[in-house]
């Protein structure tokens, strides 16, 4: 087997070996802890008083126009990568094209920021 | 270009009721507030209180005036003989009490340290509750604990100290409490200066405390609130100052004020206070007299008919006692003033529109105690 | 044989691990301790606590373990190994030595900011599963900070391959003549400050904030379905400190002493920094946070970025002097900028 696919080989016992390290904690607790379950210790926590509805509703969350954005960045510093490792070889034209590319999406987070979206609450 | 409005939003979304306490780790004891959320915005915010309630008010009508006193260490369990004072002072008062002149210094030595004490246990508690977990108030026990082993020698308690009775104080003072007391008076604005350093010069510390639960100076005035929450505001109400009481008058202090009325004054009118009350100290224990410690009075008395109001300067605000008398051995109705309670009440409406993180900065710099405000 | 020798030294690497983190918890125990003027664990073990880790994780072993009765059980049950999973597998990538590496991959780098990022779906899970409302605002919390973050910390990165011409790790640490960190101080600072969010570490810990949300998403979990987030964080602090190290402090070279030894000290000497500022700031808002990543960092490590490719490219012959220059001047004029117009 090659060096390379044996490498990734490794990160498959990793994965195995994670997984079975919390397997077996977990299992090793099963067996010593005590389990005496009644209602009110399974109610949720609202700082000791019984909660008013419950906490799956359709709630005002902020983060998503963040990950949307995320998103964009994140394929960014996908096309990156590569371009990091090799734009030595590729010389001035590279420079100016991921200039430019960086700049698009510069824009993008100048406008998102006046639109007024990079607002946690 | 415009912002989107929250309303302008395709999505609709629900708010969310959430109960902030009574078990909470920075509701100070057992407040709760029922918080309407959106997001993390609080739209609305409604305190319930009275987790705590004890009936001291409805007790000490059954106590005589004698045993009342210690009720008073427990109301605001952190700044006890301030809240002593206002009592005895009543008491004083209907009964034409004459205290010695020795007796009304340590009284203020005493309340000053106590003072000193209150906001040393509230800087620690602030820092905790704007996220800075355990050094500041690990330090402030430190300091504190310096200041409580020299009141312990004198009344031999560490929290409760039952060291004010009508006509003076309790115990005679140790020999070496002179020089005791010099030592911390010379030595907490080091201290204070140590909390600045830590907090005051903290970036992040700025960041959470500068234009965050900014107080109305007209409504704070309008819901009564008092001691340095309203004095962040600007406005230079100390009843030490303003109605003068025991031997306050002799000594040279100063009122500290704020500015803006904002979480970060308030922590600056407190500082500044630890150092005004190591001032009074040091004033008061060099032209300690000497005499008589308490004024010849019998342990069970029988006051006048009659009532009184009596405020002092507690360490929160204006402490007031309404005392009824029906000339029998006990008060016919004992009614307290706490501050906390109108502190609160203002803080908690202030919090409205404000995120969640905030919420927990404005109310701990408010500075209360459960234990006054349910009593 | 592959496989065989693969599972031994995961098993390998998974023993070192735990012996770190118990070295960490405890002198975490002990550096909070002595900052805040106190003792810290002094009985168990005799000397100075050493036992206490070990007395916490049977505590831990031994506490009843609740799944709120109206949460989501399966969810519930699977986010602790999809927060622990992840973080263990980055690990094996970290190389202590220029040969003491088990998986040595070409995209080193690119592996473990991929891996790392998952942490945060498993923190969403145990937020939304718990049927709590705080563990809720936890997680939404968590999920936008982690989000925010990732974006800074990948592109610094892409900041030292450039400079290496590799995401290789054991070639970028090779290629440091100079530690990268005096040539890029804009892409360190926003190195360190983006991991250290990413850790939710204070002041950053605001996915977890003991005085606003109790304890965020993992607010229902409790024994050792809870230790396993709490183990988690300090694999991932063992590799965003050891990921400092070798992107920016040249890693395990140094004189004298042998390569594991440069590289750990570096990673505890890094370690009692971040315990340092954990103890002496305070936490910053959600809003400030996003403020943070979105308006200052991820422009400065952008500007980092066309700096170092437009310097290499210009000059090529004098880039790593041009660049330090460069950088170190924007560093400290924003920084005197910043001290005038302070409040």
């Amino acid at each position: 087997m090659s060096e390379y696919l044996s490498a990734y080989l490794n990160v498959a016992m990793f994965a195995v070996v994670a997984f079975c390290f919390v397997a077996i904690l977990l299992g090793v607790s099963a067996v010593v802890r005590p389990k005496k379950e009644n209602p009110v210790k399974l109610e949720p926590y609202e700082c000791g008083m019984v909660p008013f509805g419950g906490a799956w509703s359709q709630f005002n969350v902020r983060f998503y126009v963040f990950a949307l954005l995320f998103l964009i960045f994140d394929v960014e510093i996908a096309f990156l990568y590569p371009w990091a490792t090799v734009f030595r070889e590729l010389g001035i034209t590279s420079l100016i094209e991921m200039l430019v590319f960086i700049f698009i999406l510069l824009l993008g987070l100048v406008y998102a920021w006046k639109k007024g979206v990079l607002k946690w609450v | 270009m415009e912002e989107i409005k929250h309303d302008e939003q395709l999505l609709q979304t629900d708010t969310m009721d959430l109960n902030i306490g009574p078990h909470h780790p920075a509701t100070h004891g057992v407040l709760r507030i029922v918080a309407t959320l959106d997001g993390e915005r609080i739209i609305k915010a409604v305190p319930y209180i009275g987790y705590l309630h004890r009936g001291v008010e409805k007790l000490c009508e059954d106590l005589t005036y004698m045993q009342i006193t210690p009720h008073f260490d427990r109301t605001d369990y952190v700044s006890n003989i301030n809240n002593e004072l206002s009592y005895v002072m009543a008491v004083e008062k209907l009964a034409e009490i004459k205290v010695p002149e020795r007796a009304e210094f340590l009284r203020v030595i005493m309340l000053e340290l106590n003072r000193i004490l209150n906001h040393l246990i509230w800087v620690g508690s602030f820092a905790n509750d704007v996220g800075l977990f355990g050094t500041a108030f690990m330090y402030s026990f430190r300091d504190r604990d310096l200041i409580q082993r020299v009141m312990e020698r004198v009344t031999g308690a560490r929290v409760h100290y039952h060291y004010l009775t009508y006509g003076g104080v309790r115990e005679e003072v140790h020999d070496d409490f002179e020089a005791d007391v010099k030592k911390l008076a010379d030595w907490i604005p080091g201290r204070v200066d140590e909390y600045e350093m830590l907090l005051e010069d903290n970036e992040v510390f700025r960041a959470r405390t500068i234009g965050v639960g900014v107080l109305d100076k007209e409504e704070a005035i309008n819901y009564g609130c008092s001691g340095p929450f309203l004095r962040s505001t600007g406005v230079p109400i100390d009843l030490r100052k303003l109605e003068p009481y025991s031997v306050y008058p002799l000594f040279d202090f100063d009122i500290p004020v704020g500015k803006n009325g904002d979480a970060f004054d308030r922590f600056k009118v407190r500082m500044n206070e630890m150092r005004e009350s190591a001032k009074i100290i040091k004033q008061a224990i060099e032209g300690l007299p000497g005499g008589p410690i308490r004024a010849k009075v019998p342990r069970k008395i029988r006051l006048p008919k009659g009532e009184v109001y009596i405020r002092t300067e507690n360490t929160k605000g204006e402490f007031g006692v309404y005392l009824v008398s029906d000339g029998g051995e006990k008060p016919y109705r004992l009614k307290l003033r706490s501050p906390s309670y109108t502190n609160l009440m203002y803080g908690s409406r202030v919090v409205e529109g404000m995120v969640l993180p905030d919420v927990v900065a404005v109310l701990a710099s408010v500075d209360i105690v459960l234990g006054c405000i349910d009593r | 044989m592959g496989l065989l020798i693969g599972i031994g030294l995961a098993l390998l690497v998974i023993v070192l691990v735990l012996t770190h983190i118990i070295v960490f918890i405890w002198c975490e125990l002990k550096i909070f301790a002595h900052i805040m003027d106190r003792y810290g664990p002094i009985e168990t073990g005799k000397f100075h606590g050493v036992l206490q880790p070990f007395a916490d994780v049977l505590k831990l072993m031994n506490k009843e373990d609740t799944v709120p009765g109206a949460s989501d059980r399966l969810i519930f049950k699977v986010a602790p190994f999809v927060v622990f999973v992840p973080a263990f597998m980055a690990i094996g990538a970290i190389p202590l030595s220029a040969t003491l590496v088990v998986i040595n991959l070409d995209i080193g780098a690119f592996y473990i900011i991929a891996l790392s990022a998952f942490t945060f779906v498993g923190m969403i899970m145990a937020g939304w599963s718990s049927f709590n409302k705080y563990s809720l605002l936890g997680a939404f919390r968590a999920a936008g900070q982690l989000l925010s973050y990732e974006l800074p910390f990948g592109l610094t990165i892409a900041g030292v391959a450039m400079m290496a011409s590799s995401l290789n790790l054991i070639t970028i640490v090779n290629k440091q003549v100079v530690p990268n960190a005096f040539i890029q101080p804009i892409g360190f600072l926003v190195f360190v400050i983006a991991a250290e969010a990413e850790l939710s570490r204070s002041p950053f810990d605001i996915p977890h904030a003991e005085s606003e949300i109790i304890a965020g998403y993992h607010i229902e979990y409790s024994g050792m379905r809870w230790a396993l987030f709490y183990l988690a964080e300090y694999v991932s602090l063992i590799i965003l400190c050891s990921m400092t190290a070798l992107l920016f402090l040249g890693g395990f070279k140094g004189p004298i002493l042998p390569p594991p030894v440069w590289f750990l000290l570096k990673v505890y000497v890094l370690f009692f920094i971040l315990a340092w500022i954990r103890i002496t700031f305070p936490r910053v808002r959600p809003d400030q946070l996003m403020d943070l990543g979105w308006k200052v960092l991820l422009p400065a490590s952008l500007l980092n970025i066309v700096l170092t490719a437009s310097i290499i490219i210009l000059l090529p012959d004098i880039w790593p002097v041009a660049l330090a220059v460069t950088e170190f001047t924007i560093v400290i004029a924003t920084l005197i900028y910043l001290g005038r117009t302070r409040r």
